[in-house]
Order: structure tokens, then C-alpha cells, then sequence
């Protein structure tokens, strides 16, 4: 008996068998729950996207998730000429299903961001945005666009919500970064959210974008106060790379020539 | 004698032959995902779930596996029951299986699922085996949710994130270890659970592998 199990035909034959079942179990598992993940995937993005819009009440069902974010139009944008661009020319059937994030890593729609520019450590971006717009009456109540930049440990994922004026910071949100629980990881604490709502991303001519993480606090006679925003206490480099994605996204390289048109009224 | 032993294989790995605490296997995953108390439960069912049934799937086809190519074999069974626990998680609990991110998969290589399908199910039937793995997996869980309970409580103020003291940030007066929150802290909590277990079952504590002699050598002075 234990002879016979040890020979090389039943040795490869035990583990072909064993290959082939395991692989269908595996499959099966895969295929018959992928729509279920699916659903979750996309109810995901939506409600990270209406949290940092602040259109998200906690424990919100899925319902309402869908209902908000329907509200919302889910526009392209060429962020080297800010113009909206229509989903099949980026091979997508509806602007939903286009990951920018993924468009970053294929040379063909991005382009590599010079080490000088690259302030938020990112290295690649994509041609394509996609950007959350919020008209009511035809008239832009909000506008929310992805960010993302290196903190301390991880690149941090997240949102910002525009008023229509596209330069009133109306919420922010990282809804995936994996920095220092407590010090970095604050990130996500509600009251220093809180801090960003009514903050100007521009001057008054609108140039660059002024937004600076400072230490101790700001006070309400400080000068710039619109574009200050209390730091992080314990995580400088975390704070510093939060104000350098924001700064770079909001910036010419990022959605500053879109957000210029908006205001303009031109797209 | 069958029915002693069930019970046996079941609740000894509890306290009496704890994976985690006597045979210090599983340490890495009980590091990671014991900052709170739901993922720590989910990550227990999952570690569960695969235990029992890799156990099980072992176990039944024992007779039939070649030596040569045992191991092999028990990690295909194991790798495909992690996956499908992966696959089940991320439909059923996105939130969570975000959180527990690549741990999942990494229970492929928790020492307690391979240690137990090598050590216990090759040798035994699959209705013990399928204890055994349950039993193990239940360990590990207990060891899991207490350190875990500490953690968040003192680490976060909160248990299975509701808040029960109020923490500084958001207004309260609990100033949060943070400490806890970060995986070292799991070392000191595991090790003093350890302790505890080995002085209330002092036949846990392992026989020292040798003796100080009495300093015998006279130096100057």
C-alpha cells in the first residue's frame, strides 16, 4: 500500500486531480461573487467621493448613497487643457467605469511628471480626470476632485470638494492611506476635517494654489488665514505631504486649468 | 473513547494547548489586525473557517496523498480555501476585508493552519481533524479578541468602534495610548497573557534549557 502510493504516475496523477478540483472550487468562488464585489467596489468610491463633500450622513444606506451621488454628473477632463473630453474617447463606455488611477500606470494615457514638479510624490498622472459635478439649475453648486499624493508611509487617496466658485474648499477626505494610527492617521479625524471647510484654494487673482499645513495652530488674525489650515501635531511629514497633493492637484499640472475654465464658465 | 477525545481536540487548543500562546505560532497576524475588535472577529471566523475545513480536506483525502508531494499539497488546499475565504469577504464584508487588506491572504502562511494539517489531520479522521481545526482556530480567537479588546479600548477609547471614553480629539477627556494602536504593542500584551496562562497552568512553562551555576571563578579585586 505505501509502496504503491509513492510511484510517479500516481504522485502526478494525485496532484493533477487535486490541481483541477481546487482550481474549479477557486473559480467558482470567483465568478459567482464577483458582481456582489463589484456593487461593493463602485458603492465604495461613491460614498468616499459624498463624505468629502459632506453629503454623507454616517450610516447612510445604500440607497441613499445611490440617490445622493446620482445627483451628481461624472465628467472627464483633460487636465493639461481642462476641457471635458467624452468617455469613448478614453475607451470607456460611461465616465464612471474610467480609473484614473490605473490610466496612471499605462504610458499611453500618462505622462511621467518631471522630479521638480512632482510635489506630491507620485510620479505618474493621467491625461484623463474625472471629476464629480454638482449643478442645480443649471447653475455649479459643487465640485469634487480626486487627489492623491505620498504622505509618510503611504500615498494617500482622497477627495476634495469645491463650492462653485471652484476655490472655496467645501470638505476633503482620504478614504485609503495607511499612515501612523494617531499621529498621521488623523487624517480621517472629523474635527480636523472640519478645519478645511470655507478655506480658499487661490488668491485673489486666482494664480496659484496657496494652501499651507502650519504648526500650532491658526490663529484668526494670522495673515492668509483663508489658506491655512492647522497641521497634524506628531506627524509633520504627513501634514507636509497633505499640503503638497492638495497643492499639486489644485495646481497647473493638476486641475487648475479645468477649475480656472469652470469659474470662467467656458466648459 | 471517540467522544472524550472530540471534546478534547476541540477545547484544549483553548487554554491548555494555545497555538498562539504555548506553541507561539500565528504571532504575525495577531500583531496586525487586533487594533479592533470587528476585524479582529472577522479575521477569527476566517482563520476558523480555514483551519476546520483545510483540516478536513486533508483529512480526507490522507490516505491518498504521496509523501513526497504531502506538503504541496496541503498548501494547494489551503491557498484555495484562503482565496475563496477572500473572495467571500470581499462581497460580504467589503469594509472590513479592506481593512484586513493582504492579511487575509496571508493566512495561507499562519503556521497554525499548515502546523495543524501536518501535525493533526494526516493522522487522523476527518471528523476529529475537522475539530481540531475548529478547536485551533478557536484558540487562536481568544487569544485574538483579548488582545484585541485591549487595544481598542485603551488604543481608541472604543469597543467594536462605539465610543466608550471619549477621546481628546473628538472633545472627550480619554487621552488615546497610541501606542496600542501601533503592532509592537501586541507583543507586550501577548507575552503578558502568556505569563498569566503559565502561572495559572504551571505545567505550560517550558523547562529551561539550562542552568545558571553559581559564580565560582575569583577575579581581582
Amino acid at each position: 500500500m505505501a509502496k504503491a502510493k509513492e510511484t510517479v504516475s500516481r504522485t502526478l496523477m494525485v496532484a493533477l486531480v487535486l490541481s483541477i478540483a481546487f482550481s474549479v472550487v477557486v473559480s467558482t468562488a470567483a465568478v459567482m461573487l464577483r458582481p456582489v464585489q463589484v456593487t461593493n467596489q463602485n458603492l465604495d468610491i461613491r460614498s468616499n467621493m459624498l463624505a468629502a463633500a459632506g453629503m454623507l450622513e454616517p450610516g447612510a444606506s445604500t440607497e441613499e448613497i445611490e440617490e445622493a451621488f446620482s445627483r451628481f454628473d461624472v465628467r472627464l477632463v483633460d487636465l493639461d487643457t481642462g476641457e471635458y473630453v467624452e468617455p469613448s474617447e478614453v475607451g470607456v463606455k460611461d465616465a464612471m467605469k474610467y480609473d484614473m488611477y490605473k490610466a496612471a500606470s499605462d504610458p499611453e494615457r500618462s505622462s511621467s511628471i518631471p522630479s521638480k514638479e512632482d510635489k506630491a510624490g507620485i510620479k505618474r498622472r493621467p491625461n484623463v480626470g474625472k471629476v464629480y459635478v454638482l449643478e442645480e439649475d443649471g447653475e455649479l453648486v459643487r465640485v469634487v476632485v480626486p487627489v492623491h499624493g505620498y504622505g509618510l508611509w503611504s500615498t494617500l487617496y482622497g477627495f476634495v470638494s469645491l463650492e462653485g466658485d471652484a476655490n472655496t474648499i467645501e470638505g476633503l477626505g482620504f478614504y485609503d492611506h495607511a499612515e501612523t494610527p494617531g499621529l498621521g492617521g488623523e487624517v480621517d479625524n472629523p474635527r480636523w476635517k472640519r478645519q478645511w471647510v470655507g478655506k480658499e484654494v487661490y488668491g485673489d487673482e486666482r494664480e496659484e494654489p496657496r494652501i499651507q499645513l502650519v504648526k500650532g495652530g491658526v490663529s484668526s488674525d494670522a495673515a492668509d488665514r483663508e489658506h491655512k489650515v492647522d497641521a497634524l501635531s506628531g506627524a509633520t511629514l504627513t501634514s507636509r505631504g497633505v499640503e503638497n497633493l492638495v497643492n499639486y492637484w489644485m495646481g497647473d499640472r493638476g486641475f487648475a486649468p479645468y477649475l480656472k475654465k469652470l469659474r470662467e464658465g467656458e466648459v | 473513547m471517540a467522544d472524550a477525545s472530540a471534546k478534547q481536540v476541540l477545547f484544549e487548543p483553548i487554554f491548555s494547548n494555545n497555538p498562539i500562546a504555548l506553541q507561539i505560532l500565528g504571532i504575525c497576524s495577531a500583531l496586525a489586525v487586533t487594533t479592533s475588535m470587528n476585524v479582529t472577529l472577522v479575521m477569527c471566523a476566517a482563520v476558523i473557517a480555514v483551519t476546520a475545513f483545510s483540516n478536513l480536506a486533508v483529512s480526507l483525502v490522507r490516505t491518498q496523498i504521496p509523501g513526497s508531494i504531502r506538503i504541496i499539497v496541503q498548501m494547494t488546499i489551503i491557498a484555495s480555501l484562503v482565496i475563496v475565504v477572500d473572495q467571500v469577504l470581499k462581497a460580504y464584508a467589503y469594509e472590513i476585508s479592506k481593512q484586513l487588506s493582504v492579511f487575509v491572504g496571508l493566512i495561507i502562511t499562519n503556521c497554525i493552519v499548515m502546523g495543524r494539517a501536518e501535525g493533526f489531520a494526516m493522522k487522523n479522521g476527518p471528523w476529529l481533524s475537522f475539530l481540531d481545526g475548529v478547536g485551533n482556530g478557536l484558540g487562536y480567537s481568544v487569544l485574538l479578541i483579548f488582545v484585541a479588546f485591549f487595544r481598542e479600548l485603551l488604543g481608541a477609547g472604543s469597543l467594536f468602534g462605539v465610543s466608550l471614553m471619549p477621546v481628546v480629539n473628538e472633545g472627550g477627556w480619554y487621552i488615546p495610548n497610541g501606542l496600542l494602536l501601533l503592532p509592537p504593542s501586541a507583543f507586550f500584551i501577548i507575552g503578558l497573557t502568556i505569563w498569566g496562562l503559565r502561572t495559572w497552568k504551571p505545567e505550560q512553562v517550558e523547562e529551561a534549557d539550562y542552568k545558571m551555576s553559581r559564580h565560582t571563578v575569583k577575579e581581582a579585586f
